[in-house]
């Protein structure tokens, strides 16, 4: 039987409630690690796990840990970064409707390993339900002592805020998300100074996503070499693939990192809806470059995606079928990354208003032949050129899409409105 | 017009909300969501009062309003219909949807009804691609949806 470490919880009636999670084992290796171990070796111990950061960038979790200046005098902050907004990921979500102490002990752990007494939660603000119970179950750990002054009886003070978000992905983005709780819109910051030196409130601060912190109390527990060992060379342990799109069981899968793309779509999630011929994959969410089905044997890992020009990202798999328009896809995809750019840098600003409208036309039967040239070189000049990484999220399916599916792209701006009279039109059709 | 304020049980709340920050400004996102809450949408008259709270000049109050797609400006409908037209809602045939609910409310995306009854909102991804199409209704996702099923759920909404 394959390992899993969260995922028994979505299944165990009541699993958010604290004596659940107690009777599997919860909250015993926070309170030995508070009694026996120092904060270096929670860090040490994280290192070695090779535990990645799985919001999506997919950092070196205990690196990041170790940026915190030691000398400085000012409070230290940990925010858990739960503005899961990625198209196509959803596993945050399980993770706090089910196993919501498992996510407290993961911050208690790297509040101790960092030094921190205050712990922010920003989850997204649409999800009420889930910041309902964050807040009832973080105030059942405070009645029985687990948060607040001297948690379990021992000298180290640590309290959570759940802190709602009001709508907009880019507050995902680790410095937008600052900028947002400090009460500001979300506009990212230039970097550096990275947030370990300066972040929250001017704070040294380490912004990590749900399932990272989720992972860190079975490492703890077990042993960082055991859950090095789960996953593949650098990427250790297991994690949480979101599945969506046309496959017969939606959901989301606790494999180890590594998992062939391949066994997750025809093994986990059920395979394909009858009948129909797999066309394209989206691997780690919306932004990540595009598969074909002869690139789905790629190990679902950060190096190993990045190997062949995609990204792991969120883990949020969206998976497409025979039956998908790729041309809609891309303007869909589109459209959402040019209503979330948060306005601040012109390439993004702009360039994806740009790319939805000739994508619309394009769909519409107006397309021109100039339309895909102009495409890419809005993606190309996007890229790379903005403050934050949405300009690069908005920009990768664009140059993906256009590279591998262009011949769909080329056969619309070629014939209108499916007549199937082919009428090639030219930029001077629009002057 | 009298001077807009919290009731006491609000005015408790905000300061229960200024306790969890080590600066003010930083209350701004449950302060407007409080405010909403209390008078029931955010007009400007709301924006100078929140400012006046936070200490900070109403037009940063404004910036984050508007900023946000929460946040009502104006009055919404008792029951606020959030579908979903994310990628993963349009694989899963949320165009067919999104148009019956539209044609069953009579309401064009961020339109209310003249009754106050219905708020419908196109959106972007809810993060529950797993249940596609889906929708969030006030506080709840409704996933698998159908026409038939939004049916049966506009008529069994009290």
């Amino acid at each position: 039987m394959a390992e899993k470490i969260i995922s028994p919880f979505f299944k165990i009636k009541d699993s958010h409630t604290i004596d659940v999670y107690e009777q599997h084992g919860g909250y015993e290796v926070i309170q030995d690690v508070l009694r026996t171990k120092t904060p270096q070796d929670v860090v040490d111990a994280v290192l070695k796990s090779n535990l990645r950061g799985l919001g999506g960038a997919g950092f070196p979790a205990g690196r990041k840990w170790s940026f915190i200046p030691k000398d400085s005098p000012k409070p230290k902050y940990l925010v858990v970064n739960a503005d899961e907004s990625e198209p196509g990921t959803f596993k945050d979500r399980y993770i706090m409707d089910n196993y919501t102490h498992g996510l407290f002990e993961g911050i208690m752990l790297a509040a101790y390993a960092i030094g921190c007494h205050k712990a922010f939660i920003y989850i997204r603000g649409e999800y009420i339900r889930q910041a309902e119970n964050l807040v009832d179950q973080r105030d059942a750990a405070r009645a029985r002592g687990y948060l607040g002054k001297g948690i379990f009886g021992t000298d180290y003070d640590l309290d959570i805020v759940v802190h709602r978000g009001a709508g907009a992905y880019i507050c995902g983005e680790e410095t937008a998300l600052l900028e947002s709780l400090e009460g500001k819109k979300g506009w990212p910051r230039m970097k550096p100074p990275f947030p370990a030196i300066e972040g929250a409130f001017k704070c040294p601060t380490i912004v990590n996503n749900v399932e990272t912190l989720a992972y860190v109390p079975s490492i703890m527990k077990k042993g960082p070499e055991w859950f090095a060992n789960l996953g593949s060379e650098r990427n250790g342990g297991l994690r949480l693939y979101s599945v969506s799109g046309l496959v017969k069981n939606p959901g989301v899968y606790e494999l180890p990192l590594g998992t062939p793309l391949r066994d997750i779509i025809y093994e986990h999630a059920g395979g394909l809806l009858d009948g129909r011929k797999l066309k394209a994959v989206i691997p780690g969410g919306s932004s990540s470059p595009i598969l074909t089905p002869d690139e789905i044997d790629v190990k679902m890992d950060y190096d190993s995606l990045a190997a062949i020009g995609s990204m792991l990202g969120s883990a949020g798999i969206i998976v497409m079928d025979d039956t998908v328009d790729i041309v809609r896809s891309l303007y869909v995809v589109t459209r959402f990354y040019h209503h979330e750019s948060c306005g601040q840098c012109t390439p993004c600003r702009e360039g994806t208003g740009w790319a939805e409208k000739i994508l619309k036309r394009i769909l519409d039967g107006e397309g021109v032949a100039q339309d895909i040239t102009t495409l890419e070189s809005i993606g190309n000049h996007i890229i790379g050129n903005t403050i934050c990484p949405l300009g690069d999220a908005a920009s990768m399916p664009l140059q993906s899409y256009l590279k591998k599916f262009r011949h769909e792209f080329e056969a619309r701006v070629a014939s209108k409105n499916g007549t199937g009279q082919v009428v090639e039109k030219t930029v001077a059709d629009w002057n | 017009m009298s001077e807009l304020a919290f009731s006491p049980e609000a005015q408790r709340q905000f300061e229960e909300i200024l306790s969890r920050y080590p600066e003010k400004r930083a209350a701004m996102l449950p302060t407007l969501y409080l405010a909403e809450k209390e008078f029931g949408h955010i007009s400007p008259e709301v924006e100078v009062y929140v400012g006046k709270l936070l200490e900070v000049h109403p037009v940063k109050v404004r910036e984050v309003l508007t900023f946000y797609t929460l946040f009502a400006s104006k009055p919404r409908g008792k029951f606020h219909f959030q579908i979903c037209r994310g990628i993963a809602c349009d694989l899963r045939g949320c165009t067919k949807v999104i148009e019956h609910l539209s044609d069953k409310l009579n309401l064009k995306s961020e339109e209310t009804s003249a009754d106050l009854r219905y708020t419908f909102t196109e959106v972007e991804c809810l993060g529950a691609c797993e249940t596609a199409p889906m929708m969030q209704v006030n506080e709840d996702y409704h996933g698998y949806l159908t026409p038939d099923k939004i049916d049966k759920m506009v008529k069994n909404l009290k």
